[in-house]
């Protein structure tokens, strides 16, 4: 969807950082799959997938795929010591009772509420939510990671969502390749820009009120 | 002399209990999981207008989707199809009826189905489209939804072992919906890698007690390539996590 395979990658070490030691995280598909690369090894993350893991590990090599054993995007994976597998309705268990710490989500707009759009455009694109709203209203973090803007340079930040909505104010973090944003109680507040960018781009390229925080920093 | 229940059958046998319009409940996410020789069964037979329940659609060629792809469902709840152009644009051009529904709902309507129960208690879409149409109660001063239970004619699943009584264990994740589906058939007929005497496997690693499972049949195996087989070195490191 336009950006550089650098800057998806630099999206995805700034999510990471969100990771702390302990916690039970779920990545959706595209940029957030990227933040496994920058989660510290040394942490005692449990990964967890729609299709029925806690405890998800890297990639398998070369030969050593097995069918049965995959990511929630049909993907093979490996599992870590203290792995487990359950049914759907376990894994979905885990998302409704709170139990996530952490999800990152893509979306297609977010608000200056923190209203999340990101399953369906009504008439051009209708793939179906799947677990996206489980996760986005049940998750104690979401984050989002998506691009500043649309391919036709429309804002995505916007005041009001005019897509279907998958969770209202579901949104506490929302990291661009312009900016990092943190959406509380109902603001959308500027904590850091992406170099190489400024707050006026930032500004410009937002369709939603922005409050600057004091002590704005930089994300190289 | 001891008697022991033998529910292991024929595919040609098998395929007497599928009919034109039935409900169809498959296992399986994102195919993984799907029972392979079932489906091509279902397709050899010409069974047409199923009524199909099942997480998502898989891809074109894989599990679910492969009746999508050859017309054969008419009306289909799903929570994902955004793997299957196919069934898109069978949506779009109105020759396939979807209801969409979120995973984890879905996964509870089929076990609540299952499990004898008339519907669950749920909040999650509360404010977005899944609300609609939908009854509300209070309970503790909270807003819920309430769902209805899942059942269908039939539900086949995939496991990669049954005792000839049809208790069932699992293979990783594809494990996924099929203990679910397996509970919520009018008749369950399970599809299996490997099948064992009556005895052989060990009652703490039954996953479905073979109560829930009218039938065994013997898989051919998968006989499908995989996304990240077609693509070999190609496939986007985004589908994949490498830590």
């Amino acid at each position: 969807m336009g950006l550089g395979i650098e800057t998806r990658h630099r999206i995805a070490r700034r999510a990471a950082l969100e990771i702390k030691n302990g916690m039970t995280v779920n990545l959706g598909i595209g940029i957030p799959t990227l933040v496994a690369d920058y989660i510290p090894q040394e942490l005692h993350i449990m990964l967890h997938t729609e299709n029925g893991i806690l405890g998800m590990g890297g990639s398998p090599k070369n030969g050593e795929e097995d069918g049965n054993l995959s990511n929630a995007g049909g993907y093979p994976v490996t599992i870590q010591p203290g792995a487990s597998y359950f049914d759907s309705a376990t894994a979905f268990g885990i998302i409704r009772k709170g139990l996530l710490d952490v999800t990152i989500l893509g979306a297609l707009e977010v608000s200056e509420t923190g209203d999340i759009a990101n399953w369906i455009v009504p008439g051009k694109r209708v793939p179906g939510m799947g677990g996206a709203i489980d996760l986005a209203q049940k998750a104690k973090k979401v984050i989002i990671l998506m691009n500043h803007t649309d391919k036709f340079g429309n804002p995505k930040i916007v005041k009001e969502c005019s897509l279907p909505l998958t969770v209202k104010k579901g949104a506490h973090m929302i990291i661009t390749e312009k900016a990092v944003f943190q959406c509380k109680d109902g603001q959308l507040i500027l904590r850091e820009i992406m170099n190489p960018y400024t707050v006026n781009d930032v500004v410009n390229t937002t369709g939603a009120h922005i409050i600057v925080d004091e002590k704005i920093s930089v994300f190289k | 002399m001891l008697q022991t229940v033998n529910k292991q059958i024929s595919l040609e046998s098998a395929s007497q209990y599928f009919f034109n319009g039935m409900s169809l409940m498959i296992g399986g996410f994102g195919g993984v999981g799907a029972p392979p020789t079932l489906v091509n069964l279902i397709l050899e037979k010409n069974i047409h207008d199923i009524f199909l329940i099942s997480n998502d659609t898989g891809f074109p060629w894989i599990g679910p989707g492969k009746l999508i792809t050859e017309k054969r469902v008419k009306k289909l709840i799903a929570s994902h199809i955004g793997s299957n152009p196919e069934a898109g644009k069978q949506m779009q051009d109105g020759s396939l009826d979807v209801e969409f529904v979120p995973q984890g709902t879905l996964a509870e309507k089929i076990r609540a189905g299952g499990m004898g129960l008339g519907g669950i208690l749920v909040d999650v879409g509360l404010g977005t489209v899944v609300e609609a149409n939908k009854q509300k109660v209070q309970v503790n001063q909270k807003e819920y939804m309430i769902e209805t239970a899942l059942t269908a004619d039939v539900s086949i699943v995939y496991a990669k072992k049954a005792d000839l009584y049809g208790n069932l264990v699992y293979d990783k994740s594809a494990r996924n919906t099929n203990p679910l589906v397996a509970t919520a058939g009018q008749i369950t007929i399970a599809e299996v890698e490997e099948i064992v005497p009556v005895g052989s496997l060990n009652p703490e690693e039954v996953i479905t007690p073979g109560v829930f499972v009218d039938y065994i049949i013997q898989s051919k195996g998968v006989d499908w390539k995989w996304v990240w087989e077609l693509k070999p070195g190609t496939e986007s490191r985004e589908g994949q996590h490498s830590k």
